[in-house]
């Protein structure tokens, strides 16, 4: 009976079609996921200063905004097949228009309580939205993401020119404790903020949800699919693409308000290429055929941003090297990858998987630590050794001057690298076995 | 709208030609197709049998000519425009949402034709009608059980009747279907012709085919296209009797 249900259900990424029992077991999951990141902030307070700590409630905050920005993106790449490279624009214009609106509201010429700037901040980005999908949306591939990648360098040059707006290099500051709140609240405290985040992380992503099922989410998909054969059911896939555009602006503006109101300041960075770059890697990373993809993406690489930096200059490079290597070998994402077990434990075969794991994560360890090392002694050779620091690597002061360090790192680079071939090679033969055993099952 | 288009033709084309670059493909073309015929177009490899159908849909823009739909010019409107005007086509390649399930595929192409259109804020979910609507017609093609699967795991055969069924799907009443056999077995073609027999009951239906058996089985007129131009129409067994069909096309076939 379970065998059944295998193989005549879609695979991951499509709206429909997944049992009741494994949705409602999949809604469970995210409500303990909401739960858990309501009550993260107490896990790290220190009852001595009677404080949250600081550094894990904006990198909780960092994330909500960033989980919004990438659901917003997939709603171009992943659902319409529209590849943006200036997203970031309507983030970073969302960002803006909220510390004017902050400035404004301070002055008493905005009765508008905190709450709701977000939705402001929607409206401008969708705004923004309307008028860029306006030039963009009448393309599609290459000549899409030439446009978009245009109007990212337009808006990033703007951003710098036209200091009344924008304010220049400084950027542009406001003061988030307007005193107006719906609730009393303050939001001097960054707990505050955060769960003003968290609310607002939840109504955009459930409405995101809602969106790819309904008639323009289904067409957005009909037309990254085979736009021509949704031109002969009777839709523009061009207006297809403008609605769906000026939505993701919408929701990208959102993501942007809530910076203005977390950081208090929106400078260049917020629109700025890197930042739209960062967004299809979180996406990309995260799995931009599923709907929950981004959301892991946006968390994964928060958490690098936030915490591998604190430990490595070369954050960047592993970040860089992921992607590629996600891109090479598993172009679903991590979702994908997480997707990719349903049918197997729906069956009950996880078991037979976890010798293979552990045989590949062996060698890929090795592999790892062998990579992390080198790019670490390099870094150091280049950067660290000048600023007079010791090198420290997995608790031991490191001679980068010595054979030692270089022979071991390359040989556990080399040797994991080779290793990990011949054990993958095995793992892919088992896995090939459990999903071919399914479809015979359920023929 | 001109006067010489008679009412009962649900698609008429007059002097059509079509050129790319320098080489002229449709060659003034003159066809007409009264309303709930089955009309074939057949004709040797390159004659242009399927740029008709992509001039007809809007799919490529014409050179020159008329066409009409039901009385009214359609030859400068978008693909979209004149499926909405009661024209829907296949394609001689499988296109259908790859990606998408069975159900979401016929779904989708029910969307305009329920009036929807480009509704951001109607849960598909709960669209009672809609949904039954589609499985109705998926149980006409006999595609019910494939239901969830996605449409790209369908087998050939299986994908061509899903086509058939988004083509029919928004209630078109003038419907082109270019190859719809092409590339299937005996027994594939067979289930194929009786189910574009059922579900084109009562529209007027275009096919290009090369299948003589699913020619002669399916349609009630045939034109026959050579060299951009149409050289003969008539019944089946006029079509037959042609003495210049047999030699421009049917005695290459059948040697």
């Amino acid at each position: 009976m379970m065998d059944a249900t295998v193989t005549t259900k879609a695979t991951p990424g499509a709206t429909t079609g997944l049992t009741s029992a494994t949705s409602s077991r999949q809604l469970t999951l995210w409500i303990v996921l909401l739960l858990l990141a309501a009550c993260l902030p107490w896990m790290v307070y220190d009852w001595n200063t009677g404080r949250h700590s600081g550094f894990v409630l904006t990198m909780l905050s960092q994330m909500g905004m960033m989980i919004i920005f990438a659901l917003s993106y997939n709603m171009l790449m992943g659902q319409a097949g529209l590849l943006s490279f200036g997203h970031a624009v309507f983030f970073g214009l969302g960002g803006y228009c909220t510390i004017h609106l902050l400035n404004a509201a301070e002055k008493g010429g905005l009765p508008v309580p905190i709450e709701l700037m977000p939705i402001l901040a929607g409206l401008s980005g969708l705004g923004f939205g309307i008028a860029f999908g306006y030039m963009a949306a009448k393309q599609r591939a290459t000549a899409f993401a030439m446009i978009t990648m245009g109007i990212g360098e337009l808006i990033g040059t703007v951003a710098i020119m036209f200091h009344h707006f924008f304010g220049g290099e400084g950027g542009v500051s406001a003061n988030r404790m307007i005193e107006k709140s719906l609730f009393g609240v303050s939001y001097a405290a960054p707990v505050e903020v955060f769960y003003l985040i968290l609310v607002w992380t939840l109504i955009a992503a459930l409405c995101m949800l809602f969106l790819t099922r309904t008639p323009l989410g289904a067409m957005a998909n009909a037309t990254r699919d085979n736009f021509e054969r949704a031109q002969f059911m009777g839709y523009d896939p061009r207006r297809v693409r403008f609605l769906q555009f000026a939505l993701s602006g919408m929701f990208a503006g959102i993501g942007g308000g809530l910076y203005a109101i977390t950081y208090e300041i929106v400078t260049f960075d917020a629109v700025a290429s890197a930042l739209s770059a960062n967004v299809v890697l979180m996406t990309y990373i995260g799995g931009a055929t599923i709907f929950y993809g981004p959301i892991l993406g946006a968390a994964v690489i928060t958490l690098m941003q936030s915490v591998l930096s604190l430990y490595s200059n070369s954050w960047l490079i592993y970040v860089g090297v992921m992607f590629i290597g996600m891109v090479t070998f598993a172009p679903s994402g991590l979702a994908g990858m997480i997707e990719a077990h349903g049918p197997i434990a729906r069956a009950g075969r996880l078991r037979r998987l976890i010798v293979p794991y552990l045989r590949i994560s062996i060698p890929a360890i090795a592999l790892l630590l062998g990579f992390v090392g080198l790019v670490e002694l390099l870094g150091f050779l280049t950067i660290g050794q000048a600023q007079g620091k010791k090198l420290v690597l997995f608790g031991n002061k490191i001679d980068v001057r010595a054979t030692m360090p270089w022979a071991v790192t390359t040989a556990l680079l080399v040797i994991g690298a080779a290793w990990l071939r011949v054990e993958l090679r095995g793992f892919i033969r088992v896995w090939g076995d459990i999903t071919a055993d399914l479809k015979l099952r359920s023929v | 709208m001109s006067a010489t288009v008679t009412i009962e033709s649900a698609l008429s084309l007059k002097d059509l030609r079509k050129s790319f670059g320098p080489t002229e493909i449709i060659r003034g073309t003159n066809l007409e197709v009264k309303r709930g015929e089955r009309h074939a177009v057949i004709g040797p490899n390159g004659a242009g049998k399927t740029t008709l159908f992509n001039l007809i849909s809007g799919r490529f823009p014409i050179t020159s000519g008329e066409i009409y739909l039901n009385g009214t010019r359609i030859d400068e409107l978008a693909p979209q425009e004149i499926n909405r005007r009661g024209l829907s086509r296949s394609f001689q390649i499988t296109s259908i949402f790859h990606r998408m399930t069975v159900f979401e595929n016929i779904r989708c192409a029910l969307l305009w034709s329920t009036g929807y259109r480009y509704s951001f804020w109607s849960p598909l979910w709960a669209q009672k009608a809609l949904n039954e609507q589609a499985e109705r017609l998926l149980d006409e093609l006999n595609l019910l059980e494939r239901r969830d699967l996605q449409a790209g795991l369908l087998s050939y055969a299986e994908q061509r009747a899903l086509e058939i069924g988004i083509t029919i799907a928004g209630g078109a009443t003038v419907i082109l279907l270019d190859e719809p056999t092409a590339g299937m077995s005996h027994s594939e073609t067979e289930y194929a012709v009786a189910l574009i027999k059922r579900v084109t009951e009562g529209k007027t239906l275009v096919m290009v085919e090369h299948d003589m058996h699913v020619v002669f089985g399916l349609a009630d007129t045939i034109s026959v296209v050579v060299y951009g131009e149409v050289i003969a129409t008539g019944k089946p067994e006029e079509i037959r009797a042609n003495r210049a069909v047999q030699e421009a096309y049917l005695g290459a076939l059948t040697e």
